[in-house]
């Protein structure tokens, strides 16, 4: 039977936040290690749910790694709320906790820096979204981009087909121009997928402009990947996914910046999430081989 | 869940903190898969599994949802 693991979870100043009735992944306890001016809040964990093959199946598995991720967050939540932080990445692992000290020492400086520069910042989330429904009906009335009869023969560019429709057979009733109820469907169809291009286009000027905004007031800003709607469950197309890191002395006018820009274009919506501990601003320090 | 500025129930601005809150988990995956900093620790875990991990739940939402067959099929 090997010692016991350590995970770790976030790097504060010692001594680091008192975290009474917080427990930590499995539901360990949370505690506190410390060398020189550096703490460490870390839990001990059983080998065998987090060495290499139990890690990675945990991680592989949206259950298992939504409570590992749920339960890694409540503790740094918790510790942020009480002392600027530094986490760390889900599922840092050492073997006992003079590991971790033996860590705290060799990365003194750098994790002292970081501190420093995260010291009365808070990170914000913003996301902003198309809402095409809204965008359409906002659009249709004004029908600038109406072909009319027969246009429909300017096929639109083969990139714009959606994935898996297959070309327009239009060889029916043989009538080149006229109306039918397949061609009316078939221009309704082009029209709302042009003015969705349209509303694309429209959304993603938007998005840049929000994001110009909002980084005047940020100290430092960090852009993901759009999120899968499918995995977010969310309205609409996500076209800004960013984090800003924000002063706190700036926090009022940054949320008042977003609720300005929320609604302030027709099928758009700007959600926020925060504050959030520092994750999106820990970079960049990776640790010297 | 949603969090959108002008609904109920999320207020800010007037000082009340946004804890204790459900947060979605997409949201704190982009952080805690992505951020946070990074350090070899004893149990190393080749963590480029980020994509590995998002290419699981896209296989598990692809297997869940299949996509909504185009309007021109089977016709």
């Amino acid at each position: 039977m090997s010692d016991p693991l350590t995970y770790v979870y976030a790097i504060t100043p010692a001594p680091g936040p008192d975290l009474p009735g917080v427990s930590g992944v499995d539901g360990a306890t949370v505690r506190l290690v410390s060398s020189g001016a550096l703490a460490a809040v870390v839990s001990t964990v059983a080998e065998e749910s987090f060495d290499e093959t139990a890690l990675r199946t945990r991680l592989e598995q949206m259950d298992t790694l939504e409570s590992l991720a749920r339960a890694h967050h409540t503790v740094i939540d918790a510790a942020g709320a009480r002392e600027v932080v530094l986490p760390l990445r889900l599922a840092t692992v050492y073997r006992g906790d003079q590991r971790v000290l033996d860590l705290l020492d060799r990365g003194h400086d750098r994790f002292r820096d970081a501190l420093e520069r995260l010291t009365d910042r808070r990170e914000w989330g913003v996301k902003v979204y198309t809402d095409p429904s809204t965008a359409l009906a906002a659009e249709r009335p004004a029908g600038p981009s109406d072909p009319g009869p027969g246009a429909e023969r300017s096929a639109a560019p083969s990139s714009s087909r959606p994935v898996g429709e297959r070309p327009v057979r239009t060889s029916t009733a043989g009538a080149a121009g006229g109306s039918s109820p397949g061609k009316d469907y078939l221009r309704r169809r082009r029209q709302e997928q042009r003015s969705a291009e349209e509303v694309r286009r429209a959304t993603a000027e938007f998005a840049g402009r929000v994001d110009a905004e909002l980084c005047t007031l940020a100290a430092d800003v960090r852009h993901y990947r759009a999120q899968n709607p499918q995995l977010s469950g969310a309205q609409g197309e996500n076209v800004l996914n960013a984090a800003y890191l924000i002063p706190e002395d700036r926090t009022e006018a940054f949320t008042a910046a977003v609720r300005a820009l929320n609604g302030s274009v027709p099928g758009t919506r700007v959600e926020l999430t925060g504050p959030w501990a520092p994750y999106s601003f820990t970079l960049p320090d990776p640790e010297p081989a | 869940m949603t969090r959108t500025l002008d609904g109920e129930p999320v207020r800010y601005g007037d000082g009340e903190p946004l804890l204790s809150r459900e947060i979605a988990l997409v949201d704190l995956l982009d952080r805690l898969l992505a951020g946070g900093v990074v350090l070899t620790g004893d149990i190393t875990l080749a963590i480029a599994d980020v994509d590995l991990v998002h290419i699981n739940l896209r296989a598990l939402i692809t297997s869940v949802r299949p996509d909504t067959p185009s309007p021109w099929e089977g016709t």
